[in-house]
């Protein structure tokens, strides 16, 4: 499923956060949204589920598969959050709740969205838990998430946003919290789901050099604002804008290949 | 926990017993300690009190002879030495005996099993009435933040707290029942009706029980206004508690992540927002619940409520020893079963408090 941003333009307070963003993301690709911090770019997967901060004001276009998300009635949009577009959020050790299990977690919203039984949504959360490579699937189902290191956490996360099959996943800030020896398995994880599921990953990130590992596409965003787009290789490579040059130069030498 | 490791299995130090049980076994052991202590520390404080049970139980003509003052002192064993009486009085304690009271010439505990109920009664629908309707405001305060009905609920639990309860009572009787006689007026239940028969002593819940309906009906309306008399402070006081806390859990990141993933509005506030919101509010109840019972004493007095706050004004002011030694006892047993009840309700809500 292609999912489509126009023009998407996000004021809160008076603030202009979004000042008209434009990006695609296409089926078996992950886009890459790199930018420094404030640049816009978490606020951009969060318009895409409906997530802004209360007093958001939000124009432009998000069509997912020509159907548009911004105009969508509350229970029309519950139905898209988690079931057709899901999110996995920066730092795993606050994204899930202290206090309930793994299991309860992965499927309380597969029995939501598609109705499963407690028998078949748990042995589909067993199924998860190994697709993402947690250890252990049947033992850590009943786990809490306080018992793992970060690293299976965001596995645990990875595996409760593809619980329900969603066709688009964002994932802000997916390595960010995690240390850099485990932040290669969760990417080349998320790069190995794309391909297999057929997911478009909208994949934020400030760091290039996690970019440059994992993502098809580019775009790179400044004060609300896509300032350049296009192909890993020609925008890590041979960058037009003046400010991803400056983002280029400000990275250790060794670092993009 | 290392991070980067495959897996973190948990090492169970005896594996024979789940953690949550472990931790239950750990916490009742601690409060029989402190129950001890309190014996200790009742016994202590009754008599280091400057002031000498002779004098206000004997009449001036009796104090003044030296052979009944002795005879009356070793009837009641202070003749002999503290530890002493403190050996005697933890005798007596492990068989259910109090002593006698000094005013009463009944056994204290007898006079306890009839106080104790009555409190418990009038304390425990001020704690319920507290939780549902703190809880309740608190929650739709934070709900409706910076809306018309947050600013009215603030200024109820503001009122709530600041207004003292003895005069909250007083107003409170002579308005409802003097003025407007919509409420029955003192005691527990209608004379005339006589009290339901005793399985709890709770005479709302022994009413329902014997199926007396207009009994049930005449001791609760007796025990409605004293309860939310009593319960004011506490409900003013859980709203904000509630409404700071829920405010505070909204903002996590798993909330916002429960709403990513397209849950409906209830799940998400009865099942991410309400768990992690309650257990500030667990601990502030448990608390709440101490001071609940001190204002009993007034709030018992105006009412004319034969509960423990009655009983222990009169055995003060009449030096009666094992009587106040006994309500001290009571006193503090209740606050350690109230405490043993909000650690106990952690562990249930909280996996990572069982670890500790």
């Amino acid at each position: 499923m292609t999912l489509a941003i126009t023009d998407l333009k996000v004021t809160i307070g008076g603030k202009d956060i979004l000042r008209g963003v434009d990006l695609t993301l296409e089926p078996g690709r992950v886009h890459g949204l790199a930018g420094e911090s404030g640049s816009g770019k978490t606020m951009t997967g969060l318009a895409v589920l409906g997530l802004l901060p209360h007093g958001s004001r939000v124009t432009g276009g998000i069509a997912l598969e020509g159907r548009e998300l911004l105009t969508l009635p509350p229970k029309e949009l519950n139905k898209v959050r988690g079931g057709e577009v899901a999110m996995v959020f920066q730092d795993p050790a606050t994204s899930l709740h202290p206090m309930l299990t793994v299991g309860r977690q992965l499927t309380e919203h597969m029995r939501h969205h598609l109705g499963l039984g407690r028998a078949e949504a748990r042995d589909r959360a067993v199924e998860l838990l190994r697709k993402v490579r947690i250890p252990g699937a049947e033992e850590a189902y009943r786990r809490y998430p306080h018992q793992f290191s970060g690293g299976m956490r965001q596995r645990i996360a990875i595996a409760v946003a593809l619980a329900c099959s969603p066709k688009v996943l964002i994932a802000d800030e997916p390595t960010t919290a995690l240390d850099v020896t485990v932040q290669a398995g969760v990417l080349r994880l998320l790069r190995g789901l794309c391909d297999e599921l057929g997911l478009a990953v909208l994949l934020v990130t400030h760091d290039l050099g996690v970019m440059s590992a994992v993502a098809d596409e580019v775009s790179v965003m400044k004060d609300g604002l896509v300032v350049e787009t296009g192909p890993r290789s020609r925008v890590l490579r041979e960058p037009d804008h003046p400010y991803t040059r400056t983002l280029l130069a400000s990275l250790p030498d060794a670092e993009v290949s | 926990m290392e991070k980067g490791a495959a897996v973190t299995p948990p090492r169970p130090r005896r594996p024979a017993l789940p953690p949550l049980a472990r931790f239950l076994i750990r916490r009742v052991l601690m409060a029989i300690l402190l129950a001890w202590g309190v014996t200790l520390v009742t016994f202590v404080l009754t008599n280091l009190v400057p002031g000498d049970p002779v004098a206000a139980n004997l009449g001036q003509r009796a104090m003044n002879d030296p052979e009944i003052v002795a005879q009356w002192r070793a009837e009641h064993g202070l003749d002999k030495p503290l530890w002493e009486q403190y050996g005697l009085y933890l005798q007596g304690l492990v068989q259910g005996d109090l002593g006698d009271s000094q005013q009463s010439h009944r056994p204290v505990s007898q006079d306890l099993a009839e106080a104790v109920p009555a409190t418990l009664e009038l304390a425990g629908a001020a704690i319920l009435i507290s939780l549902v309707l703190g809880v309740a405001f608190g929650v739709i305060a934070a709900l409706r933040r910076d809306r018309l009905s947050d600013h009215l609920l603030r200024l109820v639990s503001l009122i709530g707290i600041s207004v003292p309860t003895f005069w909250l009572a007083l107003v409170a009787f002579y308005v409802f029942f003097y003025r407007l006689q919509i409420t029955p007026g003192s005691g527990r239940v209608d004379p005339a009706l006589g009290a339901p028969p005793p399985v709890t002593g709770l005479h709302t819940v022994d009413a329902l029980l014997a199926g007396q309906w207009d009994v049930f009906g005449s001791a609760a309306g007796h025990l409605i206004t004293p309860a939310l008399v009593l319960a004011l402070y506490t409900i003013g006081l859980l709203t904000r508690f509630t409404r700071s806390a829920v405010l505070e859990v909204l903002g996590q990141d798993y909330v916002r992540a429960a709403r990513a993933k397209g849950l409906p509005g209830r799940v998400i506030l009865f099942r991410y927002v309400l768990r992690s919101a309650l257990v500030p509010v667990i601990t502030v109840a448990g608390l709440a619940f101490g001071s609940l019972l001190s204002g009993t004493v007034l709030v018992e007095a105006i009412f004319a409520w034969p509960g423990i706050g009655q009983y222990a004004y009169k055995s003060a002011t009449t030096l009666d020893l094992p009587a106040v030694m006994g309500v001290g006892l009571v006193v503090g047993v209740v606050y350690l079963v109230i405490n043993l009840i909000v650690d106990v309700l952690y562990g249930v809500i909280d996996p990572r408090v069982r670890l500790r």
